[in-house]
């Protein structure tokens, strides 16, 4: 896995040195992947401040998000009234696209931190909550009908059975979930900020720094994938007991 | 341990599966419900399980003591039904857990059953460790852990290869001798080998003919020439020209 994931990046730098020599593009409009390394180690320090920013607005929102989605996607489950209601509701919310909120969460939250969370909580809110709760409503009948005649509780077939067997929808929820968060916070931060890796490449952008730009861009890529393979491991862990079928025709 | 009798009406939608059916299910005894796919003699098992809603079925199932039947009934599916995530002696406990009452003692009985269902070492595997004739082994276990009056069981083998199955049907029906038990097949060899009743089930609505009693205590040997006669009796009754019309396959 490791020497793979290193092959991917040497092929991605070389393929990206390749169009630039190709295309003849003028720095300003493709940096050849030296510069950008180049701009990432003379300005380290200010692409960590700003990084350290969007990560924080990144990883509470993931937070925030999974939790009350997981606990919305609870309540459903056990309050009939609440599923009858509020789903309909959480179903047509998703009409309204997020970025479309993005300034009055602006004008609400203000420019700092706070409105970047909730730009990434809103974003993941819907899948985390939807996986769950499809993941917990579609328990086999096999398991719930042998629950009923061992004379099982509503809370015993929750905790043995149904919250494990959502288990896997869940994970891909999650799954979905660290994918997206960065969109959120880093659109967020386009919208009105002063700090936050989005920020910097919009700032970078106006002033022509183009490598600085991508060198933005790379650390903010960066992180969502360990963040995406760091959630990935633990759901696998979690799942342990999935044995995943071979996609080959054998 | 009781007798149990099943009075019940079923139907799904305009298909009139069962009129004014009723079966007794003698004390003691393993008795097989033998019928063609879409028979119902799955839904009648659902219903003496509990496990039918009352807009589909109407009816009643009454043990002979007066006491309702409702926990005191073992199921046994084709599946295996174990939970993956748990370790095959949490599977095997998994009533107990359920009712949030297992103790150590319920840990020790399914040791011992893991011994009784030829299983060793592997209380501490998951199922997906486990091949299936091991699983549906488990599955016994838990079934037999369970140690209720009543047992259920719907095509527990016809998952398995024909040795494991032919295995697993003996070691059942000496592990589950004496006790009330009601299997539910399509195979007549099955019905043979394990069952001291065999009521064939027919028609629509459904009806059952004298049941079958081949010779013998079971789990008997398949080989045996004294089966002919029982077998042609089953398979005259599966074949029936009454069961044509619907299956007309």
């Amino acid at each position: 896995m490791p020497r793979k994931f290193l092959v991917i990046v040497v092929a991605l730098l070389a393929l990206w040195q390749l169009i630039v020599w190709l295309t003849q593009a003028p720095p300003f409009i493709l940096p050849p992947p030296i510069d950008v390394g180049h701009a990432l180690v003379v300005n380290a320090e200010q692409i960590l401040f700003h990084a350290r920013v969007t990560i924080i607005e990144i990883v509470v929102g993931l937070a925030l998000g999974c939790l009350i989605g997981m606990a919305s996607a609870w309540t459903m489950v056990r309050f009939r009234s609440v599923r009858n209601w509020f789903l309909p509701v959480l179903v047509a919310s998703q009409a309204l696209p997020v970025f479309a909120i993005a300034p009055v969460l602006m004008l609400w939250l203000g420019f700092g931190m706070g409105s970047k969370i909730a730009m990434a909580t809103l974003i993941i809110y819907f899948p985390v909550t939807a996986a769950l709760y499809d993941g917990l409503r579609n328990t086999d009948s096999g398991w719930i009908n042998l629950a009923r005649i061992m004379g099982a509780s509503n809370h015993t077939v929750l905790k043995y059975i149904r919250v494990p067997a959502a288990l896997p929808s869940l994970g891909s929820g999650l799954r979905i979930a660290a994918a997206i968060a960065p969109i959120g916070a880093v659109v967020g931060e386009w919208v009105g900020s002063s700090t936050g890796l989005g920020y910097l490449m919009l700032h970078a952008n106006a002033r022509a720094q183009v490598d600085l730009m991508f060198a933005a861009l790379i650390v903010l890529a960066a992180f969502a994938v360990v963040l995406y393979f760091g959630i990935d491991y633990f759901i696998k862990r979690a799942v342990f007991w999935q044995t995943e079928t071979s996609l080959e025709a054998t | 341990m009781t007798a149990v009798n099943v009075h019940l009406s079923a139907k799904y939608g305009a298909d009139h599966i069962f009129e004014n059916f009723f079966l007794r299910l003698e004390s003691g005894k393993l008795i097989c419900l033998l019928g063609r796919s879409g028979s119902g003699k799955s839904t009648l098992l659902h219903f003496i399980a509990g496990l039918l809603s009352a807009d589909i079925a109407q009816g009643s199932v009454t043990a002979d003591d007066a006491k309702p039947l409702a926990g005191r009934i073992a199921w046994m599916a084709q599946q295996d039904l174990l939970l993956p995530w748990l370790k095959v002696i949490d599977n095997i406990t998994l009533g107990p857990l359920l009712r949030s009452n297992r103790t150590q003692q319920h840990v020790e009985k399914a040791r011992e059953l893991l011994k009784d269902v030829e299983l060793r070492g592997v209380e501490n595997h998951y199922p997906h460790e486990l091949s299936g004739g091991m699983r549906q082994r488990v599955a016994l276990a838990r079934t037999l852990a369970e140690e209720r009056p009543v047992n259920l069981l719907d095509e527990p083998f016809s998952g398995l290869d024909a040795s494991t199955r032919y295995q697993l049907q003996g070691l059942a029906t000496r592990l589950l001798a004496n006790q009330t038990t009601v299997l539910v097949t399509h195979d007549p060899l099955e019905a043979l080998r394990m069952a001291d009743l065999i009521y064939v089930l027919d028609g629509r609505p459904a009806r059952v003919a004298d049941p079958v009693s081949p010779p013998g205590d079971p789990p008997r040997q398949l080989g045996n020439n004294q089966m002919g006669e029982s077998y042609n009796q089953l398979m005259q009754q599966l074949n029936h020209p009454a069961a044509g019309d619907i299956h007309a396959a």
